[in-house]
């Protein structure tokens, strides 16, 4: 299709950038912080993609290639604002660190249509956005976007046991805030639901 | 070989993901079977992987996709005029 696109069928670029709209909104929010600048920088990404398509090099996946494109976009925008520090070149967190779970006895399943729910929402969306941009960026790849490894790893610039490792700890404290919040969130709606029990 | 929580902690998202060697893979799990904490542990981990990736975590705004394509309209045409 890019070759078509490149060869003068322009209109194709609408269908070509469909199945990705999602994951780089997603990216560029995650940056960003609010919903208008994800979406100027969203939609400057896909431009940008367009006027580059010729050197897009086909061994590389065009997903990774527009989330490094939007990566590059955000960052750009965050340094030329000064909003906030870029914590991901400047100081990176340390790799060594440990991050401890939160212990519990008992686990009891939420069911995924929680999280259709505002405060259930809410409070995932907080906790993402709470992570270091390192780790934010590994997860939502791989685990909103379901990304694989190799793909995410390119995407971002960085080695397979970077985004294993990083990965890991954004689980791990994402498990650590979540875990008592999601608990008591879904033990009190159910208290509020049925009062007699 | 007998592992205590603090290696489980360390082992967890290879663990979910499947990328464990079958060696470390049986230890978490003997060590699971008696563990209700570590046991727990997993189970919520798990639980927030899935309810993250549910779509409507993150929605598109309103409008999002016909504001995007309308400005891939205009470079489109920008550059073929």
């Amino acid at each position: 299709m890019i070759a078509a696109i490149l060869g003068g069928e322009t209109q194709l670029f609408h269908e070509l950038i469909r199945p990705h709209e999602r994951s780089v909104y997603l990216m560029a929010l995650s940056y960003m912080k609010n919903e208008a600048d994800a979406e100027d920088v969203a939609q400057e990404a896909f431009v940008r993609a367009y006027r580059n398509l010729a050197s897009f090099r086909a061994e590389s996946k065009f997903s990774t290639w527009l989330i490094s494109i939007t990566l590059n976009e955000a960052r750009t925008r965050l340094r030329r604002k000064a909003l906030v520090p870029m914590d991901s070149i400047d100081t990176p967190p340390d790799e060594d660190q440990h991050v401890s779970p939160a212990l519990l006895r008992d686990w009891r399943e939420i069911p995924s249509e929680a999280a259709e729910r505002g405060e259930i929402r809410k409070l995932l969306q907080e906790a993402i956005a709470c992570l270091p941009d390192i780790y934010r960026e590994v997860f939502l790849l791989r685990d909103v976007e379901e990304m694989n490894i190799n793909e995410t790893a390119a995407a971002l610039n960085i080695s397979i046991p970077s985004v294993k490792v990083r990965l890991h700890r954004a689980r791990m404290m994402l498990q650590k805030q979540l875990a008592p919040q999601l608990k008591a969130a879904t033990q009190q709606s159910k208290r509020r639901w049925f009062p007699w029990s | 070989m007998v592992i205590d929580c603090k290696h489980v902690w360390n082992f967890i998202s290879d663990y979910i993901d499947g990328t464990l060697s079958e060696e470390a893979k049986t230890d978490v799990q003997k060590h699971l079977a008696h563990c209700e904490i570590c046991s727990a542990i997993l189970d919520s981990t798990r639980n927030v992987i899935i309810l993250t990736a549910d779509d409507h975590v993150f929605e598109l705004p309103v409008g999002f996709s016909e504001r995007l394509h309308a400005r891939i309209d205009l470079e489109l045409k920008e550059v073929s005029g």
